[in-house]
């Protein structure tokens, strides 16, 4: 196995030595703090389904982002396309009258388009044809989805009568049902794996996965294979979008069955750490959003049993997120100071 | 600290540098493995070898931009080890490299001040730079205009250049890295002209080259490298191109192309008025068993030639394939009505580095059958296909799910063309399609265009190479600026006139 395939790992197992030796600095026992973690977040089924809570739009997110990754493209606005799917299956949700069979699938599919267009059309648009670097786009598009969203809630056409900003609830024909009882878990984690699998054959067994795989790895390559880099960058932004969008249906249908004004679009961000955890694959991003799930959880058990601050899991995603950033900047600066010997080896190489 | 080098007349045959035993390993290549090496003052010693013989290593090594694992090198007889190139040229190593270290955008006499530059009162001095140069100019005969910017020289003025800023940091060891490989035939023999003016005035020179031909001109001494090794050191004088090619590859090589006679059919590719950004108006044409060569010094047109051909840039004009209009299609359409593309740039353009041998060889033709059906890949058959296509055009390690970045650059480029090659083309367009590659690599390359011309398939063979246009041409197009100087045939297409033409000339006939 090379280093840069288990880096991860070693990421995470610095992340809660690190972890640790804080917990112990500041006066607590690490071991303890960690079993109630561990409990808190997979102890039983109840603790389990609530990981897997979090870990659901996290993993969908992640493919997203994933997705995109391998296809050369940097969507950071995941969080804004995941809004954008809420607003636009709450709507579905709760405006239109269908039996469920329909009513479902009907709210799900509109979140995947608005997600898709919101992803492909101005940024996608604008990286095709003038050149926009879609980092800063898709950034700009989040905060507009969440203001957007904000404007709704807030005195806008979505808002239930009341004061509270949030939209009527959804009908009962919408609402995924729950597949542990007394938990928000619904039938839709069923989902997640078929995404990662579907997801993986179109990279990987498709021509159309091809392509975009073609344009990631190199432009000028994929132009010269017949590539069409317009369609390329529309394609992969939209089927992120799409895929960030549908997370976004799941947590407004299952979870919150209305969407609030605290919708979360954070989960856009922590998936682009989950699909780096995950060097982009699509069931390294299961494996990563369960961790980062798990951490979420355990952490409020941790700090009623082990005194410990809940905030000590935010500490652990940070302390991995820092050495899988750090990993790629070692890379980076090995590669710059090795440049000068590089002509050599290449052509000793030969 | 300037003081003039003493004449060879002063101290004959005194030694400059000894290298014994010289090693260097890379992981997973011994790239110097034994080099003995010794220059005279006042001497050309020439360094042949081929591609990744350890030439490059060696004077990188020289110039101190890579430290030996063992070995020893004594300079005018002290242990020499430089730490950076700093160190070199402070002892006195001076180093012209192949792609030349200059900034366009300044002048010449900035370029060689660079680094360092004479002040006065904290100002830049440039006027003692000017001075100074064309004192060098003078002795060494080499003219250039100082204040003119770099980036309105010729390739041959740039090298001077280059030379020149050497020798105001008096070197008075002069390293030449394949300092001909860019130059046209006229710029060459002005090369040659000039370095025995350096060596009258005590400076040795080491010239690095794969050129057998120009080895035996310029050079006293000639050591060959093979595989890391200094295999042999001879005089020029008696060593036939024969022997040094024999211990440049290990074995006997062809020299000569071999050049069938074939009678050319009808118009396979016709290019009327194709104009693009760089391309002024350009009529061609190749037909049926025909090798149409398009020669030139690099950057006069090459580039916007090939991309305007396969679509790959905008472009305005006709081209017709096989009869039929394919200037309004896309690159995937042309590729289908059977125009190949052997690229530049194998490793940027050419190849998708981080896939395998057997991705790589679908790369122009994943989306259709028997490749794909109905969106789908039959990687099966990408499989089955690459092992016998490896195993057909010799491409080692013959392993079809090795990454395109693991394999010597002689097999990518091998890879390359037996894609295109399988792709059955009309035409097939190979631009330098022996760049960088060994004598074994580059004769297999040319067999497979000879084949192709065989079958009566067009070839458009886009070089810089001149010995490589001459044997396989059976006509020749030059490119100047962008523009056609004319066409020569294979009889009248000598390698003065080509080289007159490449300088811009429009008529052969009369410039000679």
């Amino acid at each position: 196995m090379s280093a840069r395939t288990i880096w991860p790992g070693i990421a995470i197992v610095i992340a809660f030595v690190v972890g640790g030796i804080l917990t112990f600095a500041f006066g607590n026992d690490p071991i303890t703090a960690y079993r109630a973690l561990l409990s808190g977040s997979f102890g039983d089924v109840y603790s389990i389904a609530s990981t897997l809570v979090v870990t659901l739009p996290l993993a969908i997110t992640g493919i997203a982002v994933a997705f995109s990754f391998r296809s050369g493209l940097f969507n950071i606005s995941a969080g804004g396309q995941y809004w954008l799917g809420g607003i636009a299956a709450a709507w579905v949700g709760y405006a239109v009258k269908l039996p469920a069979v329909l009513h479902i699938p009907l709210a799900m599919l509109a979140a995947v388009a608005a997600g898709a267009l919101w992803g492909a059309v101005i940024p996608g648009l604008a990286k095709a044809y003038r050149g926009a670097h879609e980092v800063i786009t898709t950034l700009m598009m989040t905060y507009i989805a969440t203001d957007f969203g904000h404007y709704l809630l807030e005195g806008g056409p979505m808002q239930a009568p009341g004061y509270t900003p949030q939209s009527p609830p959804m009908q009962p024909s919408a609402i995924i049902a729950t597949l542990v009882p007394g938990t928000q878990l619904t039938w839709a984690i069923l989902l997640v794996p078929v995404i990662a699998v579907l997801a993986w054959f179109v990279l990987q067994r498709t021509s159309l996965g091809f392509s975009l795989r073609l344009a990631g790895y190199n432009l000028r390559a994929a132009r010269y294979a017949g590539v069409n880099p317009v369609a390329a960058v529309l394609t992969a932004l939209a089927i992120s979008g799409g895929l960030a969008g549908f997370a976004g249906s799941i947590q407004v249908l299952g979870v919150d069955r209305r969407l609030f004004d605290g919708f979360d679009p954070s989960y856009g961000y922590t998936a682009i750490v989950v699909a780096l955890l995950a060097r982009n694959g699509p069931f390294g991003v299961l494996l990563a959003a369960i961790l980062f799930g798990a951490l979420d959880t355990g952490a409020s058990q941790m700090q009623i049993v082990a005194n410990v601050p809940f905030n000590l899991a935010g500490v652990i995603q940070g302390i991995i997120i820092f050495f899988i950033a750090a990993e790629g900047l070692l890379r980076y600066f090995r590669r710059r100071r090795s440049a000068p010997a590089a002509e050599p080896r290449a052509a000793a190489a030969e | 600290m300037r003081e003039p080098p003493p004449t060879p007349a002063e101290r004959p045959h005194e030694t400059v540098l000894e290298v014994h035993g010289l090693t260097k390993t890379f992981p997973g290549v011994r790239a110097l493995d034994g080099v003995d090496f010794d220059l005279a003052r006042g001497e050309v010693h020439a360094i042949l070898g081929e591609n990744g013989a350890g030439k490059s290593t060696f004077m990188n090594v020289l110039y101190g931009l890579l430290r030996p694992d063992s070995g020893d090198i004594r300079l005018w007889g002290q242990p020499y080890a430089p730490a950076s190139p700093n160190d070199a040229v402070a002892a006195g190593v001076g180093m012209v490299h192949q792609h030349f270290m200059l900034i366009p955008a300044l002048t010449v006499a900035e370029n060689v001040a660079l680094g360092a530059e004479p002040r006065r009162r904290g100002a830049l001095d440039l006027e003692r730079v000017v001075a100074r140069l064309e004192e060098l100019s003078e002795a060494f005969g080499l003219e250039v205009p100082p204040r003119a910017r770099v980036a309105d020289l010729s390739v041959g003025m740039r090298q001077r250049v280059e030379i020149l800023k050497a020798f105001y940091r008096d070197a008075r060891l002069l390293i030449l890295d394949e300092p001909t490989a860019l130059l046209t035939p006229q710029e060459v023999r002005e090369l040659f002209r000039v370095i025995p003016q350096f060596t009258e005035r005590g400076v040795s020179v080491i010239f690095i080259s794969h050129k057998l031909a120009e080895v035996s001109q310029i050079a006293q001494r000639v050591t060959v490298v093979r595989r890391g090794k200094s295999v042999d050191t001879r005089p020029t004088a008696g060593a036939t191109p024969r022997e040094l090619a024999r211990l440049m590859v290990g074995r006997d090589v062809d020299l000569q192309i071999p050049h069938p006679e074939v009678e050319p059919g009808a118009a396979l590719l016709e290019v009327r008025g194709l104009r693009a950004e760089g391309l002024e108006p350009l009529d061609l044409e190749v037909r049926e068993g025909e090798i149409v060569a398009v020669a030139g010094v690099e950057g006069n047109g090459q580039e916007p030639l090939i991309g305007a051909l396969a679509g790959l840039l905008p472009a305005q004009g006709e081209v017709v394939l096989d009869g039929r209009p394919i200037h309004n299609l896309s690159v995937r359409k042309r590729v289908e009505s059977g125009l190949g593309l052997i690229p530049s740039d194998r490793q940027d353009e050419g190849l998708v580095l981080p896939l395998n041998v057997a991705e790589n060889l679908a790369l122009r033709q994943y989306y259709r059958p028997p490749f794909g059906r109905g969106g789908l890949l039959d990687l099966g058959y990408w499989l089955e296909r690459a092992t016998a296509a490896v195993e057909r055009f010799d491409v080692r390690p013959p392993a079809p799910r090795a990454k395109a970045s693991a394999l010597s650059g002689g097999n990518q480029q091998k890879v390359v063309l037996a894609r295109e090659i399988l792709g059955e083309p009309k035409v097939l367009i190979a631009s330098q399609p022996t760049r960088g590659l060994d004598i074994g690599a580059a004769e297999f390359v040319h067999q497979q265009l000879l084949e192709l011309r065989g079958h009566k398939r067009g070839v458009l063979l886009i070089s810089l190479d001149l010995d490589e246009v001459l044997g396989l041409a059976d006509r020749v197009v030059v490119l100047y600026r962008g523009r056609a100087m004319g066409e020569l045939t294979r009889a009248e297409a000598t390698r003065e006139k080509v080289g007159l033409m490449m300088l811009g000339h429009q008529d052969a006939e009369e410039a000679a």
